[in-house]
Parts: structure tokens; C-alpha cells; sequence
């Protein structure tokens, strides 16, 4: 559908820029970005903003393998829920260019696809104006004939850019997509703060569970407000700060004392587990992040609390 | 008297080499800026102070312990408590118990997860280490080790030069038993879960000088030898994780071996148990030439079975 010239010249430079970032550090940061006086944090710990995105990338190369049965086990597999309302509430629909950033593993990606399959499967099935159960087979045969080839053809179902820090997690990532049948998915090595893309390039830009992990939010946050069109959506879900005392200390006390063991039985470590609850704690709260993405211009800035706020979903406009 | 100024200084002060050779008066002996022992008290450059003892303020904010979490209003000074040594994890005693059972089940569902039974022998060892601990400070050879603290593995341990030594040797049978079942001693994952520098050396060394438990009893690392060398540390060191080996190891015996065990190897690991010297008192790094015969003779060790 998009224009085959047009297509090529946003990609060309791009790909060039990932594929030299990657080697050169070996990991997706961005060269120069960090330094080395300024003080943040990694987890409860003061480090230098160059050492917190070392220490970062490390976490994430460590439990890239196990990342998928870990988030399971630890949310009781809550996050799929979260993950399930998030990618509804962005309302996917065809022909929409979507940046999942710090989407490693690919879980919003698959969901994002999964909402479209459906929704073209009910347009389908809304056109053929028949009695629904003697469409609903014939559709369903067609889908599945046509969903090896819904990014190949030329009416391609999605576009969707993946953007993560961590080879491993990308690599993970393509696996599962190999393995689910979603080919066309664009997965590239990069770093929130410096993004390698073009300026306007997306209509929505998600970020799942990454943004904690960002050096420098406002930064971030900056460039998801460069990279998306006028008019695109920028979407944020990650964990935020329990209102309610008692359900806030039942929570750290999980937190505190059931996550990290956990992570040292089934992936033989403690410390980015650790890393992972301290992170939480660290991270602004509903109202002080929504004012954050209102500095980076968005409009309409909008949040809604997950599970009593241990999630919470950040939406703001480039308008 | 040096015994009880012993155990208490060296639990104090992490072993310092110092103190136990200075003459006492000597204020140089207390400086502990330039030990050279291999666990150090490493501060944690997160706080401020250094010291050992942290003002409760930062014990109540402590990870793993404590509230657990860092009330607002305190947020700016939270502190973690130091670690003890390198490679020390805080824990309370809920996490503790976590990491046991989820160790425990680990390790049966998996018996590949060598390190979670390691995890288990640290959750569940702190009455055993503490008794071992006084053994071994009884022992004049075992508080040399204890003081000395010395580390297995290939950096330490100049393999090549043991190689060459003859062929009875308690170095060049390390070597043959090293090179015959491939094993190296780099494998031994550091001690994480005990919360005394002391004792995680004791811990650290058992786990170090198993393979060299395994050269002086004569046992291979098959199933029946592994069994045998379990047995006999349960009753020496009395560490729980011993016993759970000794017991759950032979439930996956087959027939022919449960007759061998039964017959031969566990008498015989049973005897040895509690006769034998205490093997954790045998200051190997010293006794590299010595006949492997002569260690044994010495240590009451009988010898292996055929």
C-alpha cells in the first residue's frame, strides 16, 4: 500500500544508523548519550548515568532467555491481562505505522496483530451480509489461507516497528514470531533516548514495562514525541504506585520478599530481579509522569490505573 | 586461651592475618584498610558509613528485611546494610524460607540445578557451619585454613605443577581424578546466602574441597560415589543438604546398584563418617607430595571399596 520508493528512503538511513549503533557498542545505546558525572539511579543504588545504562543493558542481556516465564510466574499471570486492555485501548487499526519501543519480546506486537486479524476478520464477515454461522467458516478458512500472506500482499495488514536495547530480547523476539507466523515485523536495535528513526514517521508509539528502565525519562519521552506524526498516539504502560497503604505494603512485601528469590530459583538471579522492584519503586507516580509527557508536548495526557495501580496506562496526543 | 581470643576476633574482624600475629598493644594490628584476605568486607558505595553497624534508621530501610519498603518521607537517606563479603545477598528469614522450598523443588525437579542445591545447603546450614566453624578453630591444621583462608580454583592452584608430582600424591591423584571424571574447579559457584563472613568461608571451602573430598575417600562421581562422599560429609559436617542428598540420591538407584550400595558402599561411607578425622581440617594446599596413603592413614580413612 505505501508507496514502494517512499518506503526505501525512510528505511535505507535508518537501517544504516541501527546496524552501526549495534556493533559499535555493543548494545543498542547510543554512543555519547550517557555521561559519566551525572548521578541517577539503578534500583535504590546512585550511579552514574553511563554505568545505570550498562548496568541496564546487562539485566536485560541476563534474563532475556527466561524473561517471558519469569513475567508470568511474577504477576501470576496478571501482565497478560494488562497487556490484553492495553493493546484494546489502543484501538488498533489497519494501515497505522506503530513503534513498539522496549518491546523486546514482542508481546504487544502479537497482540497488536491479533486485533487486527480480528477486527478485518469481522469486517469480513460484516460484508458478506449472511447469516453469521455459515460465514464465519468460510471466513475463518480465507483468514487462514490469507495470514501467511497479510504482510507479503500488497493490502499488508500491519506495519509495525519493534525498537529494543537488548539484542537478546530482540532475538527472543523474532523466535516467537517465527514460531506465531507473523512475518514483516521490523525489529530493530536501538535506544529510547536516541531513536533511529525519522522525525514523524509513526501514528503510535507504545512503550510496555520499558520506560522505567530509560536513563533519562524526559529524554525519552522527547523523542517519542519527535518520531510520531501530528495527530499520533503515544502510549505508556508500566507499573506506577499503589494509592491504598494496606494494599501498598501487601504488595512490597511481595514484592520485596517473594520476587527476588524467585528470580534466583528459576533464572539463577537475584539481583536483576532486585534491580526490577527497586526500579518500581523509583519511578514517578501516576500524576508526576503525566506531567513529564505534558512537558514533552503531548496533549490530552490521560491515565488509567491497573490492578488498584501496581499498572497504569499513560495516553497522550501530538496535537 | 589463644582458642577463645581466637574465634572471637577472628568473627569480629573477618579473619585479619593481623591480628592473630601482632602482639597485642599493637594498634597498627586493628587497621583494616589494607587486608589482603580473599573475603573483604567490601563497602557498599551506596553509604556513607562504613562501618559494620548501621544506624537503625537505615536497618528499618534495609532491603529484605525490615519494613521492606522506604516510607516517603525517608526516601532521601534509604541505605542499604553493606554486604558482608563479596558476593553476599541479604536475606530475611521469609526469603529464606522461599528460596528453600523453591530450591528444594528446583533441584528435585531438575537435578541438573547444581546451584540450587548449593543455594539449599546455604539457606538451610547455619547451625551446622557455626558447629563446623568451632571444629575447625579446635583443630590446630583447621583454624590455619580458617585464618589462611585459601581458594580452589585454577588461579589458586598452579595445576601443571601437580601434575608432575609422583604418582601416589595427594596433587597428581587431584589432577587424575579432575581429568578422569572432567571436572574443573572453576565450577563452584560463590556463596551467597550466609550472613557471616566467617561461616560463608567455611561454606565456600566445603564446597571447594569436595572434589578433593572425593580424591582422598578414593570415590568416583558416579551416582554410587557421589552417595558415599554425601554420606560421609552429613555425618561429619552435619550440613542438612548432606543428609537431603544422601537420602534422595539413592531413590534413583536401579537395581544393581541399590545391591552395591546397600551391600558395600553405604557401610563402608558410614563407617568412614564417623571415625574418620574431620576432613574440612585437612589443610590440602599443604599436603600437595604427600602420599595419598599417608593422608589417609592419617586421617583414619579406611580405604575405598573395589
Amino acid at each position: 500500500m505505501w508507496p514502494a520508493g517512499r518506503r526505501m528512503v525512510s528505511v535505507v538511513p535508518r537501517l544504516a544508523f541501527a546496524a552501526a549503533r549495534c556493533t559499535a557498542t555493543a548494545s543498542g545505546h547510543a554512543k555519547g548519550e550517557y555521561s559519566t558525572d551525572k548521578e541517577t539511579h539503578f534500583g535504590f543504588e546512585h550511579v552514574s548515568e553511563e554505568e545505570k545504562a550498562q548496568k541496564v543493558h546487562k539485566v536485560f542481556e541476563n534474563v532475556a532467555d527466561k524473561y517471558d516465564l519469569m513475567n508470568d510466574l511474577m504477576s501470576g499471570f496478571v501482565h497478560r491481562a494488562w497487556k490484553d486492555h492495553f493493546v484494546s485501548r489502543l484501538q488498533p487499526r489497519p494501515n497505522t505505522r506503530l513503534l513498539d519501543v522496549a518491546g523486546g519480546t514482542g508481546d504487544i506486537v502479537f497482540r497488536y496483530i491479533q486485533h487486527l486479524r480480528y477486527a478485518s476478520l469481522g469486517a469480513r464477515v460484516g460484508a458478506a451480509a449472511s447469516p453469521q454461522h455459515t460465514t464465519t467458516t468460510d471466513s475463518s478458512t480465507s483468514d487462514s489461507s490469507s495470514s501467511d500472506s497479510d504482510s507479503d500482499s500488497s493490502q499488508r495488514l500491519y506495519e509495525i516497528s519493534v525498537c529494543d536495547i537488548s539484542e537478546s530480547m530482540l532475538g527472543v523476539g523474532r523466535q516467537r514470531a517465527e514460531a506465531l507466523g507473523h512475518r514483516g515485523i521490523d525489529w530493530v536495535c536501538g535506544d529510547a533516548q536516541k531513536l533511529p528513526f525519522e522525525e514523524g514517521e509513526f501514528d503510535c508509539y507504545t512503550i510496555a514495562f520499558g520506560i522505567r528502565n530509560v536513563v533519562d525519562v524526559q529524554k525519552a519521552l522527547d523523542e517519542a514525541y519527535r518520531v510520531l506524526k501530528p495527530g499520533g498516539r503515544f502510549m505508556c504502560l508500566e507499573f506506577s504506585h499503589v494509592k491504598n497503604p494496606l494494599v501498598r505494603w501487601a504488595y512490597d512485601q511481595y514484592s520485596l520478599n517473594v520476587i527476588p528469590p524467585m528470580g534466583q530459583v528459576v533464572a539463577g538471579d537475584w539481583a536483576s530481579y532486585q534491580y526490577l522492584v527497586e526500579s518500581i519503586r523509583k519511578f514517578p507516580d501516576q500524576e508526576t509522569f503525566k506531567e513529564m509527557i505534558e512537558e514533552a508536548g503531548f496533549r490530552n495526557v490521560t491515565y488509567e490505573n491497573l490492578t488498584l495501580g501496581v499498572a497504569a496506562i499513560h495516553s497522550g496526543f501530538k496535537i | 586461651m589463644l582458642r577463645y581470643w581466637g574465634v572471637s576476633l577472628l568473627r569480629q574482624r573477618g579473619g585479619s592475618r593481623h591480628l592473630v600475629t601482632t602482639t597485642a598493644g599493637s594498634t597498627q594490628a586493628t587497621d583494616t584498610s589494607n587486608r589482603e584476605i580473599p573475603i573483604t568486607l567490601k563497602p557498599n558505595t551506596a553509604t556513607k558509613d562504613s562501618s559494620y553497624g548501621s544506624s537503625r534508621g537505615s536497618e528499618l530501610l534495609g532491603i529484605g528485611g525490615g519494613l521492606g519498603f522506604t516510607p516517603p518521607d525517608q526516601e532521601e537517606e534509604a541505605v542499604k546494610e553493606p554486604p558482608l563479603y563479596d558476593s553476599h545477598i541479604r536475606t530475611n528469614a521469609f526469603q529464606k524460607a522461599i528460596l528453600t522450598c523453591g530450591a528444594a523443588a528446583a533441584a528435585l525437579l531438575d537435578p541438573r540445578r547444581h546451584d540450587m542445591v548449593a543455594v539449599l545447603g546455604e539457606t538451610t546450614g547455619s547451625k551446622a557451619l557455626t558447629r563446623l566453624y568451632a571444629r575447625m578453630i579446635d583443630d590446630p591444621e583447621g583454624s590455619r585454613i580458617l585464618v589462611d583462608k585459601p581458594r580452589i580454583n585454577s588461579s589458586t592452584i598452579d595445576l601443571d605443577a601437580l601434575r608432575k608430582l609422583p604418582t601416589d600424591s595427594l596433587g597428581r591423584m587431584y589432577i587424575r581424578f579432575l581429568e578422569d571424571n572432567k571436572v574443573t574447579p572453576d565450577s563452584r559457584l560463590p556463596v551467597q546466602f550466609v550472613d557471616d563472613p566467617e561461616l560463608a568461608y567455611v561454606m565456600q571451602r566445603y564446597r571447594e574441597g569436595h572434589d578433593l573430598f572425593h580424591t582422598v575417600l578414593g570415590m568416583p562421581t558416579n551416582m554410587l560415589g557421589e552417595v558415599a562422599v554425601k554420606w560421609i560429609e552429613a555425618l561429619q559436617t552435619g550440613l542438612p543438604m548432606c543428609y537431603g542428598g544422601a537420602v534422595f540420591g539413592p531413590l534413583r538407584f536401579r537395581p544393581k546398584q541399590r545391591q552395591k550400595y546397600v551391600s558395600v558402599y553405604l557401610p563402608w561411607a558410614i563407617r568412614v563418617g564417623r571415625t574418620a578425622r574431620l576432613l574440612m581440617n585437612v589443610y590440602f594446599e599443604e599436603r600437595w607430595e604427600q602420599s595419598i596413603h599417608d593422608v589417609r592413614a592419617e586421617f583414619g580413612i579406611e580405604p575405598p571399596p573395589v
